[in-house]
């Protein structure tokens, strides 16, 4: 009860009784009154401006026509679109392999930036390069550049594959940059002394980093790691423009060919419908993190 | 190492000179910590470290578990010299176990992992076996029904306790402890004091660095005053007790004194 006050829940209020943050902050009855007023006035005000603005039938018709909105989920491809709602399912085949792949790359990365030994300091170097390099170097070009340059290598294999692999390869290459930065501040996180412990007991580096180290690293930064991925689960859509049908470039499709927008509406739909439950997922993670870190603070 | 791992599992002989150390020197940067360090354990024999913060007991010890490297000098256990090229911390560390004042146990094991992890993947000893033998520990100490709890589940002196159990489980022929219970509550260094005492009677051979002087007394065959980085005086602890030779020694048992900790 961070922000929570006094007084038990009200039916029908936003206040929540178990876990998660809560929305309500002051105490009772009162303030849930007030709350739900304030809500439903700064609501309905929010409404009538989209109701009274001069061009808001204009609008209604073009992002929210239910018709249209149907036509763009199911798709009629005799019509030349294609489902958004079947688009969908790339974006998440794509966030799979792609968040897998991410969670190795960006490991690999950051303990080479964190060791120590000589030997690896030119990979130490190329690490650096590495990170600094993806970090600064917006999404998109990354996804261009590889989508279209590696196949116009015409190297065996490596230039004939679909272009959501590309996608995915885009994605890795740049969201490993800053995951690796992630894990590293987790790995910073885990004090020396549990290392000497560990070393102390005669176990070796690689299992202290293992069985001491890691579980703890990676416990203390799976907040940041989940917001990345929400992140990520929307960053699909922009390998569209290499012209993969995902949710994103299904809506364009059908936009350009019915010229209404109520796709994107769709496809904004589809993704608010799979990132809220990762975000409130991460949020329960986080809460339950908190509690246990106040239970361990009174033995 | 060489010898006491010719064979595996051989244990080096039980008598005679346990550690000796020669000419041991330390500097962190500029900072010279240890200035000549000579001293010399005989097995089964339990020596306090005393003397002010930053005397370099603690520094001593982390040398002596290799966590350290030194920068000139020798350590030798039972004759062989582990500060030596090509020697396997690893394999030292098996046989001298450390504890430390902020018992550093891993915070996400149960206390039986806690004590199982390094025999069982330091020592290769089976699962099963590895928990019976904690368990057994565990029982000698008092802390059987910890055993499933996570480490912020315990008081100080439970935890402190569980470092030195998870130090004995890798069945080490020596133990150094630092500072073990300058971290604890006043009401809760009798228990980790009674689990050392305990070690002493069963012939473990100990390097303790305490500021507790009365137990320092009672329990080492001789007491060693560290004051910047070398030893001042050496002697058993009624004769460094009530008769200190060094000027130096004089002056810390007299603040010691005043501040009612003897």
């Amino acid at each position: 009860m961070i922000l929570g006050g006094g007084g038990p829940p009200i039916p029908g209020s936003f206040e929540t009784t178990g876990r998660g943050p809560r929305l309500l902050s002051g105490g009772g009855r009162r303030a849930t009154v007030i709350s739900t007023a304030s809500t439903v006035a700064v609501l309905a005000a929010l409404v009538a401006i989209f109701l009274l603005a001069p061009g808001s039938a204009q609008v209604r018709h073009t992002f929210f026509s239910p018709a249209n909105m149907w036509q763009a989920f199911v798709g009629n491809p005799k019509k030349g679109y294609y489902s958004v709602g079947a688009a969908l399912w790339l974006n998440i085949r794509m966030f799979i392999a792609a968040e897998i792949l991410i969670l190795i790359v960006a490991l690999v990365i950051a303990l080479v930036r964190l060791s120590t030994s000589p030997v690896m300091f030119p990979f130490r170097v190329l690490s650096m390069i590495y990170v600094d390099f993806f970090r600064g170097v917006p999404l998109l070009l990354v996804i261009l550049a590889i989508g279209f340059g590696v196949p116009a290598l015409r190297l065996p294999f490596v230039s004939a594959q679909a272009v959501a692999v590309y996608g995915v390869a885009a994605l890795v290459l740049s969201y490993s940059a800053y995951v690796s930065e992630v894990y590293r501040a987790g790995l910073n996180s885990v004090h020396q002394s549990q290392v000497a412990a560990a070393r102390s007991l005669g176990l070796s580096q690689a299992t202290t980093l293992r069985h001491v180290v890691l579980p703890q690293a990676v416990r203390n930064v799976i907040p940041p790691l989940l917001n990345d991925f929400i992140s990520l689960q929307k960053d699909t859509a922009l390998v569209g423009v290499l012209g993969a049908i995902e949710a994103n470039e299904a809506a364009q499709i059908y936009s350009s060919t019915v010229f209404n927008y109520s796709s994107y509406t769709v496809a904004a739909i589809l993704f608010l419908l799979l990132t809220i439950p990762l975000a409130r997922f991460t949020d329960r993670v986080i809460d339950r993190d908190r509690r246990r870190r106040l239970a361990g603070a009174q033995p | 190492m060489t010898a006491p791992e010719a064979a595996p599992g051989a244990r080096p002989p039980a008598e005679g000179e346990a550690i000796r150390i020669e000419g041991l020197h330390k500097s962190f940067g500029a900072h010279q910590v240890l200035r000549g360090i000579d001293l010399s354990v005989a097995t089964h024999e339990v020596i306090c470290l005393i003397g002010a913060s930053g005397s370099g007991k603690s520094t001593l010890l982390r040398c002596l578990n290799l966590l350290e490297p030194i920068d000139a000098g020798r350590i030798s256990l039972w004759g062989q010299e582990i500060t030596g090229t090509g020697v396997d911390p690893n394999l030292v560390r098996k046989y001298i176990g450390i504890v430390f004042q902020s018992f550093n146990l891993f915070p996400h094991m149960t206390v039986l992992r806690n004590i199982t992890l390094a025999p069982v993947k330091a020592r290769g000893v089976p699962r099963a076996q590895a928990e019976e033998e904690a368990r057994a520990l565990l029982d000698r100490f008092g802390l059987l029904d910890r055993q499933a709890d996570y480490p912020d589940r315990l008081s100080g002196g439970q935890q402190q306790r569980v470092a030195i159990v998870r130090a004995l489980a890798m069945r080490p022929q020596i133990m150094l402890l630092d500072e073990v219970t300058s971290a604890l509550d006043p009401e809760l260094v009798g228990e980790v004091l009674d689990v050392i005492r305990e070690l002493a009677a069963g012939g473990m051979t100990m390097l303790i660095a305490t500021h507790e002087m009365g137990f320092a007394r009672d329990i080492a065959n001789r007491v060693c005053f560290l004051a910047e980085g070398a030893i001042v005086e050496d002697a058993p602890p009624s004769e460094l007790f009530t008769n200190p030779k060094d000027e130096r020694t004089r002056r810390f048992l007299r603040r010691i004194v005043e501040a009612g900790r003897l």
